[in-house]
C-alpha cells in the first residue's frame, strides 16, 4: 500500500516539473534552431551560441546583471534578516501587524507604482541614474521578501532558548550570532536566493531607475523584442540556464557530500543541520 | 553563523570578480566617458555595424540604450539624472519637447548632407524648418493581410475591418492614438480631432469591431503575421517590410481616405554633455550609403531621397513603403493633442479594449 | 534590550523610510491631483463612478482569485510531497531555478506552444480534436499566470512543512488518527502559516499582472496593472494612476487584516 501512494506521489511531482520545464525545454530546442524564429525548426546550428560570446555588448550586460543582483540580495539579505529580527522583538500586536503590511507594500504594489515611484524619489534628491540608483532599487524591493522568509523561522523558534542563553550570562551579541542565526539560517538563506531571483525577473523597475547607458538582461531582452526575440537570447538563457543548474546540483552534493562525511565521524547528529542547505 | 559568513564573503568575493570584469570589457570597447556617445534609441532600430562603422570613422565610442515608448523615453531625459546626446523621439513627442524646451536648436551649420534628404519630409508642422529634430526614419499606419486567406484586393479601406468574415481574426496595434485614429479616418474625420462628439462616434464604431478582434498586440504582431495566426492586421509599414521578407503572402495596403505618417527624428537633449559627437553621428548617417544600409537592415522607409537611389528597385519602387504623392496627401501627422485630450483618447481605447461581447 | 531593537531597527527603518514611507506618500498625494496640477478628489470620484473602472476592479479580483486558487491546488500537494523526498532540498532549488529565466522569453515560449501552429495544436490535429484558438483565451491566460506564480506559493507552504516538528505527526498517528485526519487536524492547521505567506505573495501581484495579459491574453483581459503601466507610461495622468495604485494598496492591506496573525493564536503553535 504504502509503496503504491509512493509511485502516485512521485508521478505528480514528475508531471510538475513538466510543467515548470516545459517552456524552458522549449527554449533550448531552439536555441540550436538555424530558422531564426521560435517555431518553426529547420536545421540545427551552434550560431546562435557563437553570436553570445561576440557580443561584447551582452556579455557586459550579462556581468552586470550578475552583479546587481548578487550584491542588491546580499545587501538585502543583511537588512531584511536584522529588519526581521527587529520587528519578531516587538511585542505589541498592532505595532508588529503595521510593520508587516509597510513591509509587504513594496512585495504588492505594481512594478510600474514601484519604478516610478522609485523615479520620483532619486529626481527628488537629485541621484545621477545608473548602477547605483538600480542597486538601491533591488536592495529596496527585495528587502520585504526576506523579512517574510525569514520572520515565520524567528516565530518557530523556542523563545525560551534565548532566555536560558541570557540567563546562562550570554550577551546580546552571543544570544545572535549562536542561537538565533543559526536557527534562522535556512530562511535567511531562502531569503537571499528569493532576493535574488526577484532581482534577475525584474524588468520594471530597472526600466525606470537605469540610465546613462546601464543595463540589464531583461531592460535589454525587452527592447530587443522590437524585432522579435532573437534566437541569440535563447542561446544566452540557455547557457546560463545551465550554469545555474550545474552550480546548483554541484553545490548540493558537495553539501551532501560533507554532510555524509561529518555523519560517519560523529552519529546520531541529524536532523537541522542536514536540511540547512538550501 | 559560520556558514553565513562564508557565504557572504563568497557572494562578495563573486561580485568583485564580476565587478573587475565587466569594467575590462568596457575598457576593451574604449568606454572612457570623454569620447563616448551615449545614444538613446528604439530597441533593434539600427544597423549594429554602422555603429561599429562610425566608432572606427570617428574615434568616438557608442554607448547605445534603448527605450520602447516615447513616453519612457521623456520621462528619462526629463528627469534630469541622465546625459543622452542623442535620442529618436517620435514628431508628436519633438513638438512636445520642444514645447517644454528640452531640446538644444541645432547649428544647421555644423550638419552635412542636408540636402540628401528628401524635401517632402523636411520642414513639417511639429518642427517647423527642422530647428530641433533631423529626420531619422518615417512611415505609416496601415492594414496587412494574408493572401492565403484574403483575396488580393478585397481590403483597401478602414472600413473592411468591420467586415464579418473576419470574426475573431484581426489583430491591433496597441496603441490609442493608432486605433481611434482609424475609427477617425473611417469616419472621415481627423486623427487629431479634438471634437467631443467625433471622438464619442468612433468609440462606439470602435466598440462593434470587437467581435473581429482577436487581440491587441504589440510587437509580436510582426510574428503573429509571419506565422499566419490571423489573416489581417493592423499595424507600422516598417513592421511589414520585415513581414514580407519571411512571408510573401503578405500585403500592405494604407487606406486612401487617410491614415498616419508618422517620423522618428534625431534631437539633442539639453542635457547632452557631447554635443560634438551628436552631430557627428547624425552627419555618419545622413551620408547616403550609410542610410541606405541602415534602411535595409531596419526596413523602415529612409527620409534621404539620395540613399533611396542606392537601394535595390523592388524596395524602393513598392507603393506600399514609399506611397504615391497621391496616398501622402492624405496622409496626416499626429499633434501634440495635450494631456487632456491624450487622456480622452486612451480611455475610449481602454473601453474599448475592455469591452466583450 | 532597548539598544539591540535600535541596532536591528536601523538600516530596516531606514530602508522603510526611504523607500516605503516616502513612496507611499508620494503616490497618496499624488492621487489628489488632475493633470494640471490642482488638487481634487476627482480621481477618486472617477475611480468609484466609472463603470470601466470597477468592471475592472471585479474583473482583476475574479481573476486574481483563480489564479491563486489554481497555484495553491497544484502547489500544496507538490510542497507536501516535495518534503517527504529523499534529495527535497535539491528539489526544491530545482522549483524555483525557472524563474531565473527571463519571464519575457517565457511568455514567448507559451506562444510559440500555444499558437496556431504550435505544438499544443499540432498534437490536437494528431488527436484528431482539429485546431483550436488556445492563445488570447482566459484559459491560456490563467494557465501560463499560474505557471508564473507557482514556485512563489510552494516555497513559502514548503517551508511551513518543513519546519513541523515530526514528533505532531507521530503522535497524532499513535493517538489512533489515521493518515486523512492527521492530515486535517494537525499537518494542514500548521502549514497555514505559509499558505497565508503564499497567498499573499500571488494574490496582490496577481490584481496587477500587465505583460502577460498582453502577451497571452493579447488584451483581452485588463487588470489594474494594465491602467496603472497605462497611466504612468502613457498617458502620464499621474494622478489617476496613483489613484488606482492607493485602490491596490488599501486592497493589500485587508487582504493581511484577513489572512494575517490572530488573536487567538492556534492550538498548535509552539
Amino acid at each position: 500500500m504504502a509503496k503504491k501512494t509512493f509511485k502516485w506521489s512521485n508521478l505528480y511531482l514528475l508531471l510538475v516539473f513538466a510543467l515548470l520545464y516545459a517552456p524552458i525545454m522549449y527554449l533550448i530546442f531552439y536555441s540550436f534552431n538555424d530558422g531564426g524564429t521560435m517555431t518553426s525548426f529547420t536545421g540545427f546550428t551552434w550560431d546562435n551560441y557563437t553570436a553570445v560570446f561576440e557580443d561584447s555588448r551582452l556579455m557586459g550586460i550579462v556581468l552586470d546583471t550578475l552583479l546587481v543582483a548578487l550584491l542588491s540580495s546580499l545587501l538585502a539579505a543583511i537588512i531584511g534578516t536584522l529588519g526581521a529580527i527587529g520587528v519578531y522583538l516587538v511585542k505589541q500586536r498592532k505595532t508588529r501587524n503595521t510593520l508587516l503590511s509597510m513591509n509587504n507594500i513594496l512585495l504588492v504594489s505594481p512594478d510600474v507604482i514601484i519604478g516610478a515611484s522609485f523615479l520620483i524619489l532619486f529626481t527628488f534628491i537629485g541621484f545621477r541614474l545608473g548602477f547605483t540608483s538600480v542597486l538601491l532599487s533591488h536592495v529596496a524591493f527585495s528587502i520585504p521578501i526576506v523579512v517574510l522568509m525569514v520572520l515565520p523561522k524567528l516565530q518557530e523558534m523556542n523563545p525560551t532558548m534565548i532566555k536560558a542563553a541570557h540567563d546562562l550570562g550570554a550577551n546580546n551579541w552571543q544570544v545572535l550570532t549562536k542561537i538565533v542565526l543559526p536557527a534562522i539560517t535556512p530562511g535567511i538563506l531562502a531569503g537571499y536566493f528569493m532576493a535574488f531571483t526577484y532581482s534577475l525577473d525584474d524588468f520594471a523597475v530597472t526600466f525606470f531607475v537605469t540610465g546613462n547607458g546601464f543595463s540589464t538582461l531583461a531592460v535589454e531582452i525587452y527592447s530587443r523584442a522590437r524585432q522579435g526575440v532573437s534566437l541569440e537570447i535563447n542561446a544566452l538563457s540557455t547557457l546560463m540556464f545551465l550554469f545555474a543548474l550545474i552550480l546548483v546540483v554541484g553545490y548540493y552534493f558537495i553539501q551532501q557530500y560533507s554532510i555524509n562525511k561529518k555523519h560517519k565521524q560523529q552519529h546520531g547528529r541529524k536532523g537541522k543541520e542536514a536540511v540547512t542547505l538550501l | 553563523m559560520k556558514r553565513l559568513v562564508t557565504l557572504a564573503a563568497v557572494i562578495l568575493a563573486a561580485c568583485g570578480v564580476l565587478y573587475y570584469s565587466s569594467n575590462k570589457l568596457d575598457q576593451a570597447q574604449g568606454m572612457t566617458g570623454y569620447n563616448t556617445l551615449n545614444l538613446y534609441n528604439w530597441g533593434d532600430y539600427i544597423d549594429p555595424d554602422l555603429i561599429t562603422k562610425f566608432e572606427e570613422e570617428t574615434g568616438y565610442v557608442v554607448s547605445y540604450e534603448t527605450f520602447d515608448s516615447n513616453e519612457a523615453m521623456y520621462t528619462k531625459v526629463n528627469q534630469g539624472g541622465t546625459a543622452y546626446d542623442l535620442v529618436v523621439p517620435s514628431e508628436y513627442m519633438i513638438e512636445r519637447m520642444i514645447d517644454e524646451e528640452m531640446l538644444i536648436e541645432l547649428d544647421h551649420s555644423k550638419i552635412e548632407g542636408l540636402e540628401h534628404l528628401d524635401p517632402d519630409l523636411l520642414d513639417m508642422a511639429f518642427d517647423p524648418e527642422n530647428r530641433y529634430s533631423i529626420p531619422y526614419f518615417w512611415g505609416t499606419l496601415g492594414i496587412v493581410y494574408n493572401t492565403k486567406f484574403v483575396e488580393e484586393g478585397s481590403i483597401e479601406h478602414w472600413d473592411d475591418l468591420w467586415d464579418p468574415r473576419f470574426k475573431d481574426d484581426v489583430m491591433l496595434i496597441d496603441g490609442a492614438r493608432e486605433i481611434m485614429g482609424l475609427a477617425l479616418n473611417s469616419l472621415g474625420y481627423s486623427v487629431n480631432s479634438k471634437d467631443d462628439a467625433e471622438l464619442a462616434e468612433a468609440a462606439e464604431k470602435l466598440d462593434s469591431l470587437t467581435t473581429n478582434v482577436k487581440a491587441v498586440v504589440a510587437d509580436e504582431i510582426k510574428m503573429y503575421m509571419i506565422q499566419e495566426e490571423s489573416s489581417v492586421a493592423v499595424t507600422f509599414s516598417g513592421e511589414v517590410a520585415d513581414m514580407m521578407w519571411e512571408n510573401e503572402n503578405l500585403r500592405y495596403v494604407i487606406p486612401p481616405e487617410g491614415s498616419n505618417l508618422w517620423f522618428d527624428n534625431f534631437v539633442i537633449p539639453k542635457t547632452a554633455q557631447n554635443v560634438e559627437a551628436a552631430y557627428a553621428f547624425i552627419n555618419f548617417m545622413l551620408e547616403p550609403e550609410n542610410a541606405a544600409q541602415n534602411a535595409e537592415y531596419v526596413g523602415y522607409s529612409t527620409p534621404s531621397a539620395s540613399a533611396v537611389e542606392l537601394m535595390p528597385a523592388e524596395i524602393i519602387e513598392d507603393e506600399q513603403f514609399y506611397p504615391s504623392d497621391e496616398t501622402m496627401e492624405h496622409l496626416e501627422v499626429y499633434e501634440n493633442l495635450g494631456q487632456e485630450y491624450i487622456g480622452i483618447y486612451n480611455d475610449y481605447f481602454l473601453k474599448f479594449k475592455m469591452h466583450r461581447n | 534590550m532597548k539598544q539591540t531593537k535600535a541596532f536591528y531597527f536601523a538600516p530596516y527603518s531606514i530602508w522603510l523610510l526611504l523607500f516605503v514611507v516616502a513612496p507611499l506618500v508620494l503616490i497618496l498625494y499624488q492621487s489628489f491631483f488632475d493633470i494640471q496640477g490642482n488638487f481634487t478628489f476627482a480621481n477618486y470620484a472617477t475611480y468609484f463612478q466609472s463603470g470601466t473602472y470597477l468592471t475592472m476592479t471585479f474583473n482583476s479580483i475574479f481573476y486574481a482569485f483563480l489564479i491563486t486558487l489554481f497555484t495553491l491546488l497544484i502547489s500544496y500537494p507538490t510542497a507536501y510531497l516535495l518534503v517527504k523526498t529523499k534529495h527535497k532540498q535539491l528539489w526544491l532549488l530545482l522549483i524555483i531555478l525557472p524563474t531565473w529565466i527571463n519571464l519575457l522569453l517565457k511568455a514567448y515560449a507559451f506562444i510559440g506552444i500555444f499558437s496556431m501552429n504550435g505544438t499544443v495544436n499540432d498534437f490536437l490535429v494528431f488527436t484528431g480534436i482539429g485546431r483550436q484558438q488556445i492563445l488570447f483565451t482566459d484559459v491560456s491566460f490563467l494557465l501560463v499566470a499560474s505557471y508564473i506564480e507557482i514556485p512563489f506559493m510552494i516555497l513559502p507552504i514548503y517551508n511551513a512543512l518543513e519546519e513541523m516538528n515530526p514528533s505532531y505527526i507521530k503522535a497524532s498517528s499513535d493517538l489512533g488518527a489515521n493518515n486523512w485526519e492527521t492530515f486535517r487536524r494537525v499537518i494542514f492547521p500548521l502549514s497555514l502559516n505559509g499558505v497565508k505567506s503564499g497567498v499573499q505573495a500571488v494574490f496582490i501581484p496577481s490584481l496587477s499582472l500587465f505583460m502577460l495579459t498582453r502577451l497571452i491574453g493579447g488584451n483581452r483581459v485588463i487588470t489594474l496593472g494594465t491602467a496603472i503601466e497605462q497611466h504612468f507610461l502613457v498617458t502620464e495622468n499621474w494622478g489617476m494612476g496613483s489613484t488606482i495604485g492607493v485602490v491596490l494598496i488599501v486592497a493589500m492591506f485587508l487582504m493581511m487584516l484577513v489572512t494575517g496573525e490572530k488573536k487567538k493564536k492556534g492550538a498548535f503553535r509552539k
